[in-house]
């Protein structure tokens, strides 16, 4: 059982990010997935950026005040409200995924989908405009 | 009946032949021409070498499975004039090797889903009397299955992993571990229960999409993950 046959092509290599972000002809799920590994790889930069930022503190109050002032810019707030669209978004599906995955609502994933994302969407939207007005 | 001349653009590939190229064949179609019987015509009148497959000709033996404008289909009961398009993409179905032009070896395929066994034919599915058993959900089965490889072809995490168990076995491990009919499924859990199992599924449900048989191999993934997790915590907690 545990010697199934690979399903190698020679002529047509595997292509992970055409396999996963093609989402020509595809449904909302695939759609949902390539978008769920879209923001998972977007999280997982930012969060060595973010710890390569914080490390300005070491080096004393000017780097970081320097970094504050940067950080207001207005190019560098709609990084923000993309930044808030992947953490909304990846938590909304990663709360459907998960229970899906578990057999939970299974057979309902598609209003599942609806449901959370569209919660995390009005989150997201309140969210952006909170980032601009503060 | 109004007839209109239709591009058709065909993978086209040699084993230790040039790589793989598209071949652009024009068929004149009616409204009843399928995509299958458009192939079977370039095949006739303008390419004796086209190689395809198909048997039934009625959605029924899963042979003709390939990719039409990029979707997966079963070439026999999909009307050229519905696609809407001018040119029709024609190309074999993905994630198995391709042998010559359209066909693929399913080799890997049928590996899979012997590995999972499908022993059953539910002949109450006919009878209108007939109850659901218990401990059953619905009377979707994967009997249903005409093992034509769509879902695998539309999987995205059969595009990234050679040794991945697959919707399509997948879904008929559940049907023998959902009724087994006094057979062991221990021993089928525990190959799914793998890192190319069940869980290597990342719900896309692109296969529940694919399927052209109501099969939903998705949810039957998600059902054998939920078995799974019961089994986890069952063990957890010693019982
Ligand atoms: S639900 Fe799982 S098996 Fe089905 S297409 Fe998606 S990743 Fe593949
Ligand atoms: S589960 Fe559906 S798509 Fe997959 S092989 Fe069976 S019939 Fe074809
Ligand atoms: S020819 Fe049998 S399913 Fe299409």
């Amino acid at each position: 059982m545990d010697n199934i046959q690979p399903t190698t092509d020679p002529v047509r290599p595997k292509a992970p990010l055409r396999s996963w972000f093609d989402v020509r002809g595809r449904s909302l799920s695939t759609l949902a997935f390539a978008l769920n590994r879209l923001t998972a790889i977007g999280l997982t930069i930012y969060l060595f950026l973010h710890l390569a930022v914080l490390s300005l503190l070491l080096r004393g109050p000017e780097g970081w005040d320097q970094f504050v002032a940067l950080a207001k810019n207005p190019a560098f707030l709609l990084l923000d409200v993309v930044l808030l669209f992947g953490v909304v978004y990846h938590m909304a599906n990663g709360i459907r995924v998960a229970l899906v995955g578990m057999g939970v609502a299974h057979t309902r994933q598609k209003s599942l989908f609806y449901v959370l994302v569209g919660i995390a969407l009005v989150a997201f939207v309140v969210g952006a405009v909170l980032i601009f007005v503060e | 009946m109004t007839e209109r001349d239709i591009e058709f653009k065909v993978f086209r590939y040699k084993q230790g032949g040039a790589a793989p190229a598209h071949q652009t064949f024009t068929v004149r179609c009616d409204e009843n021409t399928t995509v299958l019987v458009a192939l079977q015509d370039i095949r006739r009148d303008q390419d004796g070498t086209l190689i395809l497959r198909h048997s039934c000709h009625h959605a029924s033996c899963g042979t003709c499975g390939m990719r039409i404008n990029g979707r997966e289909e079963l070439a026999c009961v999909v009307k050229v004039f519905e696609l809407g398009t001018p040119t029709v993409v024609v190309e074999p179905m993905r994630n198995m090797p391709v042998i010559s032009d359209l066909v693929v070896d399913m080799e890997p395929f049928y590996d899979r889903f012997n590995a999972a066994g499908m022993p059953f034919i539910r002949e109450s599915e006919y009878l209108e009397e007939a109850e659901v058993a218990e401990g059953l959900e619905t009377y979707m089965r994967c009997e249903n299955c005409i093992e034509c490889n769509l879902c695998v072809s539309a999987c995205p995490i059969m595009g990234t992993d050679p040794t991945y168990i697959g919707p399509a076995a997948l879904a008929a491990t559940w049907r023998v571990v959902e009724e087994p009919r006094g057979l062991d499924s221990r021993p089928l859990l525990d190959w799914v229960d793998s890192q190319n199992g069940c869980w290597r599924c990342h719900v896309a449900y692109e296969c529940n999409e694919a399927c052209p048989s109501g099969v939903l191999p998705g949810d039957k993934i998600m059902s054998l993950r939920r078995e799974l997790t019961k089994r986890k915590f069952r063990r957890l907690f010693g019982r």
